[in-house]
């Protein structure tokens, strides 16, 4: 890891000041910068501390919604009450993902900016062509080892997956990104690869997530986060659904339907297509399996990763029966 | 720019002055500046578990936190589990009885673990307790003594 110099901002306003100055980066859970810093991939030259900043860390849930503090530990906002009753997705996204010691770590701000798995980007010294690390060095995972790699949203220069759980929940629940006074839809603070995938985020230099804020509805309240993976526990995505879901007075006809996708994508993926194919029809099971096919239209393979698309699609049919079915 | 700077830790109720680079983590720190080798360095890279200590009484990498970053807040590491007259934890006499090691390695992050995770109210059944210490890897296999022990000194903290 490279030497590095260390500030702890002492405010906000002091932090969004020293991180805009060039080679500044924050840090706050420190579970990707200081990961990322010894694999060479980060090379901050000045390390601005905000885990010590005041009143960025509360979590409220009211009518509305919740707001939770861009500083709010991973494991304080999984295991808080109003969140499992009214945003049970949101919990089980937290609590399904990375490990105890590193949801205390981790923090709702910092995980919205974790970085990708892709093993070629995480490993300069053996893969230098990196374009989302070294813009136009070119891409070692198109013909490389392409398993956990993504089949939505991909590009000719950048096929990693975007590997976190949370905001999948996020994207289905219409969540809001907090920029201090700007506020951007969460499902446009991710950004697509395209030709610039060393821009994942629409954040500038000199803005600092400070919340995330989630309108209250019935579907997030009658939701769940279903993800498979390799092993059991501990385990980044194969593939993941974020699903709620509200139904009419007569308890089978879908009034609403929230659909999002994770580790199959270049980004958290909300699957509008299965929710208009299903609303105002019948929960049934053979519908909600042939709507959830619409989860991956487009998506293109590279070889490995085929099985996602097949896989996707079970995800959601699996997790909508399980919530709708669920009295 | 290889810059020095002056910390302070408070780790097991002691206060220490430690010059250090800002890169250094805060498992370097204890390992080779303060030679509290209690806590192991297995991967380095925050996958492994061997490094967790207690920040301000949550369980956290210690490879991955600086120890800059720490300054200011409590740390305790595995040689402040027991009582001053080397009466042992009583997760660390868990452990004992229950003979969930075998090389030792991952050990004093897996009690760290568990300490932590009993308190979280996270070790209700086996299958929680699985879940919950699975940021803990044991290359030995010693998994289902490790469950096991956790089992035993969450049944005693609750009784």
């Amino acid at each position: 890891m490279r030497d590095f110099s260390y500030l702890r901002a002492d405010t906000a306003d002091a932090a969004r000041q020293a991180g805009a100055l060039p080679g500044a980066m924050l840090l706050a859970g420190g579970t990707t910068l200081i990961d990322l810093a010894k694999c060479g991939v980060a090379e901050p030259e000045t390390v601005v501390d905000i885990s010590h900043l005041k009143g960025l860390d509360g979590i409220s849930v009211d009518g509305a919604g919740a707001t939770i503090g861009a500083l709010a530990k991973m494991s304080h906002v999984a295991d808080h009450a109003d969140i499992k009753s009214r945003f049970p997705a949101v919990s089980e996204a937290l609590w399904q993902a990375a490990s105890a010691q590193l949801r205390n770590m981790a923090t709702i701000g910092g995980n919205l900016m974790q970085r990708t798995r892709c093993p070629y980007f995480r490993d300069p010294a053996n893969f230098p062509a990196c374009n989302k690390r070294s813009p136009g060095s070119g891409c070692s995972a198109i013909g490389g080892v392409t398993r956990g790699h993504a089949v939505l949203g991909t590009s000719e220069a950048c096929i990693a997956t975007y590997p976190g759980d949370l905001t999948v929940a996020l994207v289905a629940f219409d969540a809001t990104v907090h920029l201090g006074e700007r506020q951007l839809a969460v499902d446009d603070f991710f950004l697509l690869p395209g030709a610039t995938p060393e821009r994942e985020h629409a954040i500038e230099p000199g803005e600092m997530i400070t919340a995330i804020s989630i309108p209250a509805s019935a579907a997030a309240r009658r939701s769940t986060y279903l993800k498979v993976r390799d092993r059991q526990s501990y385990e980044f995505a194969a593939a993941s659904a974020a699903v709620g879901i509200e139904f009419e007075a007569d308890g089978r006809t879908i009034r609403d339907l929230r659909v999002a996708l994770g580790g199959v994508a270049t980004k958290p993926w909300r699957a509008r297509a299965v929710e208009e194919a299903l609303k105002g029809k019948l929960l049934e099971p053979d519908a909600v399996r042939r709507a959830s096919l619409l989860a991956v239209e487009g998506a293109v393979d590279h070889g490995a990763n085929h099985y996602k698309i097949e896989l996707a699609p079970r995800v959601v049919a699996r997790a909508i029966l399980k919530i709708g079915e669920t009295a | 720019m290889t810059s020095r700077t002056s910390i302070h830790l408070t780790i097991n109720g002691h206060d220490h002055e430690l010059e250090v680079e800002p890169r250094v983590t805060l498992l370097d720190a204890l390992r080779d500046h303060l030679g509290l080798t209690g806590t192991k360095k297995g991967c380095d890279q925050g996958q492994c578990g061997a490094c967790t200590v207690h920040v301000d009484g949550q369980r956290v990498l210690a490879c991955l936190t600086l120890a800059a970053q720490a300054q200011g807040r409590s740390i305790t590491t595995i040689e402040g589990l027991a009582e001053q007259d080397g009466t042992l934890h009583a997760v660390q006499a868990a452990f004992l009885e229950q003979d969930a090691f075998q090389c030792g390695y991952c050990t004093p992050g897996q009690i760290m673990s568990a300490v932590a995770c009993i308190r979280e109210g996270h070790a209700g059944s086996d299958d929680e307790i699985r879940e919950y210490m699975a940021g803990n890897l044991c290359r030995c296999g010693a998994y289902p003594h490790i469950v096991a022990a956790v089992r035993q000194a969450a049944m005693e903290a609750a009784s």
